[in-house]
C-alpha cells in the first residue's frame, strides 16, 4: 500500500456541484500526475462540508485546512504551495475569504464553533466510497456489538433511553417505534429507510448518504436485527444519483465483508438492502405515501391506523426511520444512551443537522445541539444577516413549518418549543427573512409549494390549498378585503383539522403563523394596498415628481409599454394602468426623479 | 370479540372492538354524513379512503379531528359528531368542494339522485365563501358512459369498483394535487382502455361524473317519425327495478305498468327481452348438451366448462383479459341481440315491414348493452339488429318526460307473438338465474324426464362464486357461478390453468347479475333494495303458468315456422356470434 501524505478533499454537496467541483477535482488529479505524485496525494470527493456560502470548497488533510470559492486556476497554486512546499495559501483561507467578505463571526480556526457532529460524524472526513475508511473511524462497530453482545431487547433499550426522535419531522421515539415492530408477530418485516428528502432547499439526507453512506446501512442491519426483519429497502428519490452511486457502491463492498447478506459476522443474521426510487413527490415522504410509492402505487397516504409497524409494505410490519435518525444509531450504540441523552434538552436529545438559507451571511449544513437557541444559530453560526439589513423571520421546518420572529429568537430549539412557538423541527430546513421579505408573498410561496405537491386525494389539502392560494394572491394584488383575512384564517384551522396526512394538517402553518406575528402586513396589504417589503408589484407605483423632471423624455423612450407621456422640458407622468413595473425608467433617469409609491 | 366502551354525544354506547366511529353512531340513531364512503353489505364491497373528510368528528384528545367512516373506537372514547367546531369543519369541507364543481344541476342528468347535491341541501349551504379557479379536464365519451371529469369529487369509489371488485383496471388516479383525476392510464379515453362498460362506476359515482350516454333522444325522435315502426323489448330486471323511480317499494314488480307506459309512449309492439332469453336457452341449452354429450363419447376437441355469454360486459372482460380462453363461452348471443334479428328478419318481414322501417329498442338494467348493440357484428349493411337500448333509469327519465303517471296504470300485457315468455327467462335478471333456466331445460331434454321441481335452490343466493354439482338422472353435473368480474377473474385463471372441474359456469359481470347493473336505480350502497329486486324476480318466476323454456308455444313455434332446429343452420346464422381478441391494440394506438 502506498504511503499517503495529503489527502486533498473536494466537497461534493449539491451547492458545490453547481459551483464545478468536478473541474477542481479533475484539475488536482491532472496535476498530481504530472508532479507525479500519485503515490502520495490522493482526492476525495466528500460528503457537504457545510460551508455552500463560500464554495467551491477543499479541504487539505492532515492539518483540516479548509480553503473556500476555489477556482479552477487555483489549483495549481495549492498543488504547489501546499502540497509540495507544505506553505498554506493565505488568500484562499476559508477564515481570510470569510473576513474579507465582512461576513459575520466565523471563527478563525473553528469555523464550527457551537457544533456537535453526530449524524455528520464522517461527512467530509472519509471516502465514502471506501468502507475501510469508514471501518478506521468505528465503523461497523456497532452492529457487531449488537450481534455478539446484545439482544434485540437490549439494543431498543439503549435507544429508548437515549431519547433519540424522529429526525425526518415527526418526532416518534425512535425506540419506542422499534419496540412496536419488534412486538408485531409476521413471517416477514421490513426496515425502510426514508431518503425521500423534499423539502425545498433542504440537503440533510443528501449529505449523509454521499458523505457516509455506510452509517445507514450498518444502522439499518441494527434495525433489521432489532426489529425482525432481515430485508431493508431504501427509498430515495431518484434526483439524487450520486447518493444512489454510493450507496450502491456501499452496498456491494458491505456485502464483500459479510457486513449484508446472510450470516452476517458469523453470528447467523441475514439481512440485506435493496434500493427503491421515489420520483421527487414531496408527499411521499410521508411513510404510507411512502409505502405505496414503494409498492408502485400512487403516491398518495391512506388513513392512519394501521400504523406501518402493523401493516406496511407489501401488508408487512415496516418500520420506517428517516436517513439523520439512522446516522445518529451507530454511535448511540457505542457511545452509549447517557453519553447521547446528555446532549440536548429534555424532551429532545442529541443534535440535529440544519441547512441554513436565505438571508443569512453563511448558507449551508450545521449539525446543533438540540436546545441552541435560533439566535446562536442565526447570529453565531450564521454569520448573522446578509448585507447588515434587519433580521425579520425565520422560516424552520420546511414549507409547513412556521415563520418565527424577534421574540422566537432565544427560544431553545427542540421538537417542543418549535410546536408551541407556532412552527415546527420539520426534517429540518431553515431559511432566514430579512426586512426586504413581505411576510404575505412568503406565506404565498410556500402555499404554491404544497399546491403543487398536495396528491389529491383528500378534499381540504387538495381545494382547500389552492383556495388559500388565491386568496393570498389577492392580498399581494391588492384585491382583498377585509372578510378574506378573516376567511384565510377559517379555511386554514379548518385544513389543519381535517386534512389526511401531515402534509395537509401542516400546509397552512405559513399563513397562521405569518397572520399571528404579522398581523400588520397584512392590514396594509388590504385596507392600505400597501406592500412595505417592497415585494409585490401589483402594490408598487413608479411616480414622477414633477420637481425634479426636466422633461428630457429618456424614461419615455425607454418605457417598453409606452405608458409614460409628457411634452419635451415638461413633467412626465406614467399611466398606471399601462404599467407593467419593471423598473427601467427609474434606472434611466439622470435626475432623480422617479420614486417607487 | 371484545366490546369497547365509549360516549357519542354524550351517550354511553358498547360495541365490538374494531367497528368505526361511524358504525357505532348509527347503532344509537346518530346520522354522521358521509360522501366518499361507500358500501354493500354482504357483498365485499367498500369504498372508505377517507378522502372526501365530510365525516369528521371530535374524540376529545385528539389533536386533529377524526374521520368516521375510518376510525376505529377505542375504549373510553369520548366522540362529539355535531360540535361546532365539526360542523363548521364540515361545511367548511363542503364549502370547498362545491367551489371545485360546476354549478351545472339544471342540466346535470344526475340532478335529483345526486349525492352531492343532497349533501349541499342537507349541510345548509346557500353560498360559496371559498371560490376560486376550478379544475377542468376534456369530456370523455365512449360507447356506453360519459365521464364528465369536471363533476369528479374524487370519492374514488369507481376506482375501488374499477380495480378492486371487478378487477378491469380502466380507472385509476392521475396527475396531482388539484388537478388530480380519475381517468384511464396514461389519460386516455375510456373506449381505448380495458374498459367493459360494465357501468359500475357509474352505478356508484356521486354525482354527475360518470353518466350513460343517453339514447332517448334518438328514440323520441323515432317514435316521432311516422315512417318508423317502433318495436321495444324489456329486458327481466327493469320490471323489478323501474318502480323505486316512482316512488314505489323496492322490490315492487311493475311489468304490468311498464307495458302500459311503453304503449303510452307511442312504442308500435311492445315486447319482451324474455322470449329471447327462452330462445338462448333454446340454443345455448342446446350447445351445453352438445358439447357435454360430446365430452362424455371421449371427444377430446371439446371444450369443458362452457361459459354463459349472454352478459356484454362478461364478453368484453373476457375479450380483453382471456383471449386465449375464446373457444370456451358459448357462441351464443344474448337475448337483447337474439331479439333483434327475430324482430327484423322474421316478425318484421311477416308483417312486410321493410328494415330500414323498424326501429328496435331495448330496455336494459345495463349500459354494456349500448355498447353490445353498436357491435359490428350486430349489424345488417349498417343497419343494427337493435337500434337504441335505453337503461332503466332513461325509460324512467321518458316516462317522466311524457308526463305519464307511472303508478295508477292499469297493468298491461306484452303484445304476441316476441312477448311470451316463461319463467325460466325471467330468472336471467338474477346472478344464478341463466345456468338454473338453462338447467331445467337441459336436464328434460337429456334424461327426457319432467322435472319434479323445478328450483333449483342450491344456484341461488348472494355468495360471490357458488358452485353445486346436480344430478342430471344419474349424472353429476359441476355448476360454477360468479357474479362480479373480479369474482369471474378468479374461475376463469382456474380454467386457464386447467384446473376448473365444472362442466359449465354462469358469469354476470354486475354483483347481484342483471338486478344490480349499472343502468338500474342508483341503490346508493344499499344492498337491500339488491335483495329485493331478486326476490321480486323469483317472484315473477313462480307466477308464470310456464317456467321451462322449451315449453313456450312461440319458440316452438319460431323453430318451426322460421328457423328450424337449435345450432341448426338458420339459427347459426341469427342466433350465434364470434369474440375478438381485445387483450392488445385499442391501447396502444394514438
Amino acid at each position: 500500500m502506498a504511503k499517503i501524505k495529503y489527502h486533498i478533499l473536494v466537497c461534493g454537496g449539491s451547492a458545490c456541484q453547481e459551483l464545478k467541483n468536478e473541474e477542481i477535482l479533475s484539475n488536482f488529479q491532472e496535476l498530481i500526475i504530472q508532479k507525479g505524485l500519485e503515490n502520495e496525494v490522493q482526492t476525495i470527493r466528500t460528503g457537504c462540508f457545510g460551508f455552500c456560502e463560500f464554495g467551491p470548497t477543499v479541504k487539505i488533510m492532515p492539518g483540516n485546512t479548509y480553503y473556500a470559492q476555489v477556482n479552477a486556476l487555483d489549483c495549481r497554486e495549492i498543488m504547489e504551495e501546499h502540497i509540495i512546499n507544505g506553505r498554506t495559501v493565505d488568500r484562499l483561507l476559508l477564515q481570510n475569504v470569510a473576513r474579507e467578505k465582512n461576513m459575520g463571526v466565523l471563527q478563525e480556526t473553528k469555523p464550527h464553533r457551537k457544533q456537535i457532529r453526530i449524524a455528520l460524524r464522517n461527512c467530509g472526513f472519509i471516502n465514502p466510497e471506501n468502507i475501510d475508511e469508514y471501518i478506521a473511524r468505528s465503523g461497523y462497530q456497532a452492529l457487531g456489538k449488537v450481534l455478539t453482545e446484545l439482544t434485540p431487547e437490549a439494543t431498543i433499550e439503549i435507544l429508548k433511553k437515549s431519547g433519540l426522535r424522529g429526525r425526518g419531522g415527526g418526532g416518534f421515539p425512535t425506540g419506542l417505534k422499534w419496540e412496536i415492530t419488534r412486538k408485531v408477530k409476521a413471517d416477514q418485516k421490513y426496515v425502510v429507510c426514508n431518503a425521500d428528502e423534499g423539502d425545498p432547499g433542504a440537503f440533510m439526507d443528501r449529505s449523509v448518504l454521499e458523505g457516509d453512506p455506510h452509517t445507514v446501512l450498518e444502522a439499518m442491519a441494527i434495525n433489521g436485527y432489532s426489529t425482525g426483519a432481515d430485508k431493508g429497502v431504501i427509498y430515495i428519490r431518484a434526483e439524487y444519483p450520486l447518493a444512489v452511486e454510493r450507496l450502491k457502491i456501499a452496498m456491494k463492498q458491505a456485502r464483500e465483508y459479510g457486513l449484508l447478506g446472510n450470516d452476517i459476522l458469523g453470528t447467523g443474521f441475514n439481512f440485506d438492502i435493496e434500493i427503491r426510487y421515489g420520483a421527487g413527490a414531496f408527499v411521499c415522504g410521508e411513510e404510507t405515501a411512502l409505502i405505496h410509492s414503494m409498492e408502485g402505487l400512487r403516491g398518495e397516504p391512506t388513513v392512519k391506523p394501521p400504523f406501518p409497524s402493523e401493516s406496511g409494505f407489501l401488508g408487512k410490519p415496516t418500520n420506517v426511520n428517516n436517513v439523520e435518525t439512522y446516522a445518529n444509531i451507530p454511535a448511540i450504540i457505542l457511545k452509549g444512551s447517557d453519553w447521547f441523552s446528555s446532549i440536548g434538552t429534555e424532551k429532545s436529545k442529541g443534535t440535529k443537522v440544519f441547512a441554513l438559507a436565505g438571508k443569512i451571511n453563511n448558507v449551508g449544513l450545521i449539525e446543533v445541539p438540540m436546545g441552541i437557541t435560533l439566535r446562536e444559530v442565526i447570529f453565531e453560526i450564521g454569520g448573522g444577516i446578509k448585507n447588515d439589513r434587519k433580521f425579520k423571520a425565520v422560516q424552520t421546518g420546511g414549507p409547513s413549518g412556521g415563520m418565527l420572529t424577534e421574540k422566537d429568537l432565544d427560544t431553545p430549539i427542540d421538537y417542543d418549543n418549535l410546536i408551541a412557538a407556532g412552527s415546527m423541527m420539520g426534517s429540518g430546513g431553515m431559511i432566514v427573512m430579512d426586512e426586504d421579505d413581505c411576510m404575505v408573498a412568503m406565506a404565498k410561496f410556500y402555499l404554491e409549494f404544497t399546491v403543487e405537491e398536495s396528491c389529491g386525494k383528500c378534499s381540504p389539502c387538495r381545494i382547500g390549498n389552492k383556495r388559500l392560494f388565491e386568496m393570498l394572491e389577492k392580498v399581494t394584488q391588492g384585491h382583498a378585503v377585509m372578510e378574506d383575512l378573516d376567511k384565510l384564517r377559517n379555511l386554514s384551522h379548518v385544513i389543519k383539522d381535517t386534512s389526511l396526512c401531515g402534509l395537509g394538517q401542516t400546509s397552512p402553518n405559513p399563513v397562521l403563523s405569518s397572520m399571528d406575528n404579522f398581523y400588520h402586513e397584512y392590514l396594509e396589504h388590504v385596507s392600505d394596498k400597501k406592500c412595505r417589503a417592497g415585494n409585490c408589484k401589483s402594490l408598487m407605483q413608479y411616480i414622477v415628481n414633477p420637481e425634479n423632471c426636466i422633461g428630457c423624455t429618456l424614461c419615455a423612450r425607454n418605457c417598453p409599454v409606452d405608458a409614460i407621456a409628457g411634452e419635451r422640458k415638461q413633467a412626465h407622468v406614467i399611466d398606471q394602468e399601462k404599467c407593467i413595473k419593471c423598473g427601467a425608467c427609474m434606472e434611466k433617469c439622470k435626475f432623480n426623479a422617479i420614486f417607487i409609491k | 370479540m371484545e366490546m369497547v366502551k365509549l360516549t357519542i354525544d354524550g351517550k354511553p354506547i358498547e360495541v365490538e372492538e374494531n367497528t368505526t366511529i361511524l358504525q357505532a353512531a348509527k347503532k344509537i340513531g346518530i346520522d354522521i354524513p358521509t360522501l366518499c364512503y361507500f358500501q354493500l353489505n354482504d357483498m365485499n364491497i367498500e369504498n372508505r379512503p377517507g378522502g372526501c373528510r365530510i365525516c369528521v368528528v371530535e374524540v376529545v384528545g385528539r389533536r386533529n379531528l377524526a374521520p368516521a367512516c375510518s376510525t376505529n373506537v377505542a375504549k373510553d372514547m369520548v366522540v362529539n359528531t355535531h360540535s361546532i367546531r365539526v360542523l363548521n369543519a364540515r361545511r367548511t369541507v363542503l364549502e370547498l368542494i362545491l367551489s371545485d364543481h360546476p354549478a351545472e344541476c339544471l342540466t346535470c342528468a344526475k340532478s335529483g339522485s345526486c349525492e352531492l347535491q343532497t349533501m349541499a341541501q342537507q349541510l345548509g349551504v346557500r353560498e360559496l365563501p371559498y371560490q376560486g379557479a376550478q379544475s377542468t379536464y376534456r369530456k370523455d365519451t365512449s360507447p356506453a358512459i360519459i365521464r364528465d371529469v369536471d363533476k369528479c369529487i374524487m370519492c374514488r369509489r369507481c376506482e375501488m369498483m374499477c380495480n378492486e371488485v371487478q378487477t378491469v383496471g380502466a380507472l385509476s388516479a392521475v396527475n396531482r394535487g388539484f388537478m388530480a383525476v380519475v381517468a384511464p392510464a396514461f389519460e386516455m379515453n375510456l373506449e381505448k382502455s380495458p374498459c367493459t362498460y360494465c357501468g359500475q362506476c357509474v352505478s356508484v359515482c356521486p354525482t354527475g361524473a360518470l353518466t350513460e350516454v343517453d339514447h332517448s333522444r334518438n328514440v323520441i325522435n323515432a317514435l316521432a317519425d311516422p315512417a318508423k315502426t317502433v318495436v321495444v323489448q324489456t329486458a327481466p330486471a327493469v320490471r323489478a327495478a323501474l318502480g323505486e323511480e316512482f316512488g314505489l317499494a323496492p322490490g315492487t314488480l311493475v311489468t304490468g305498468k311498464m307495458v302500459a307506459a311503453l304503449r303510452r309512449l307511442g312504442f308500435n309492439y311492445v315486447f319482451d327481452t324474455d322470449f329471447a332469453a327462452d330462445l338462448t336457452i333454446m340454443e345455448e341449452g342446446s350447445e351445453l348438451l352438445d358439447r357435454l354429450t360430446r365430452h362424455l363419447k371421449g371427444d377430446k376437441s371439446v371444450k369443458l366448462p362452457i361459459l354463459t355469454s349472454c352478459c356484454p360486459g362478461w364478453v368484453n372482460f373476457f375479450e380483453h383479459n382471456f383471449p386465449d380462453l375464446m373457444d370456451v363461452p358459448s357462441t351464443a348471443k344474448s337475448p337483447q341481440q337474439m331479439f333483434g334479428p327475430i324482430a327484423k328478419e322474421y316478425f318484421g318481414k311477416k308483417l312486410g315491414i321493410e328494415r330500414k322501417n323498424m326501429v328496435v329498442v331495448s330496455i336494459m338494467p345495463c349500459l354494456a348493452k349500448k355498447y353490445e348493440c353498436q357491435r359490428d357484428e350486430f349489424k345488417v349493411n349498417g343497419d343494427p339488429d337493435v337500434n337504441y337500448s335505453l337503461s332503466t333509469r332513461e325509460l324512467a327519465h321518458l316516462i317522466k318526460f311524457a308526463n305519464i303517471d307511472f303508478n295508477s296504470l292499469p297493468d298491461e300485457d306484452f303484445d304476441n307473438p316476441l312477448g311470451e315468455s316463461t319463467g325460466a327467462a325471467v330468472i336471467f335478471g338474477n346472478t344464478g338465474g341463466v345456468i338454473e333456466a338453462a338447467c331445467r331445460t337441459a336436464y328434460e331434454l337429456y334424461t327426457g324426464k319432467k322435472l319434479q321441481k323445478v328450483e333449483f335452490n342450491e344456484l341461488r343466493g348472494l355468495e360471490s362464486i357458488r358452485h353445486a354439482t346436480l344430478d342430471f338422472d344419474g349424472l353429476p353435473i359441476n355448476i360454477g357461478i360468479a357474479h362480479g368480474l373480479g369474482n369471474a377473474r378468479k374461475l376463469l385463471e382456474d380454467v386457464q390453468a386447467g384446473k376448473s372441474q365444472f362442466h359449465a359456469i354462469e358469469i354476470m359481470a354486475c354483483p347481484g347479475g342483471c338486478i344490480g347493473g349499472g343502468g338500474q336505480p342508483f341503490h346508493h350502497g344499499d344492498s337491500e333494495i339488491i335483495k329485493q329486486r331478486a326476490a321480486a324476480i323469483y317472484r315473477e318466476d313462480v307466477g308464470k303458468p310456464i317456467r321451462k323454456s322449451h315449453e313456450n308455444p312461440f319458440i316452438i313455434k319460431l323453430y318451426e315456422e322460421f328457423l328450424g332446429k337449435p345450432l341448426g343452420e338458420k339459427s347459426h346464422k341469427l342466433l350465434h356470434t364470434h369474440y375478438f381478441d381485445k387483450s392488445a391494440g385499442t391501447f396502444i394506438e394514438e
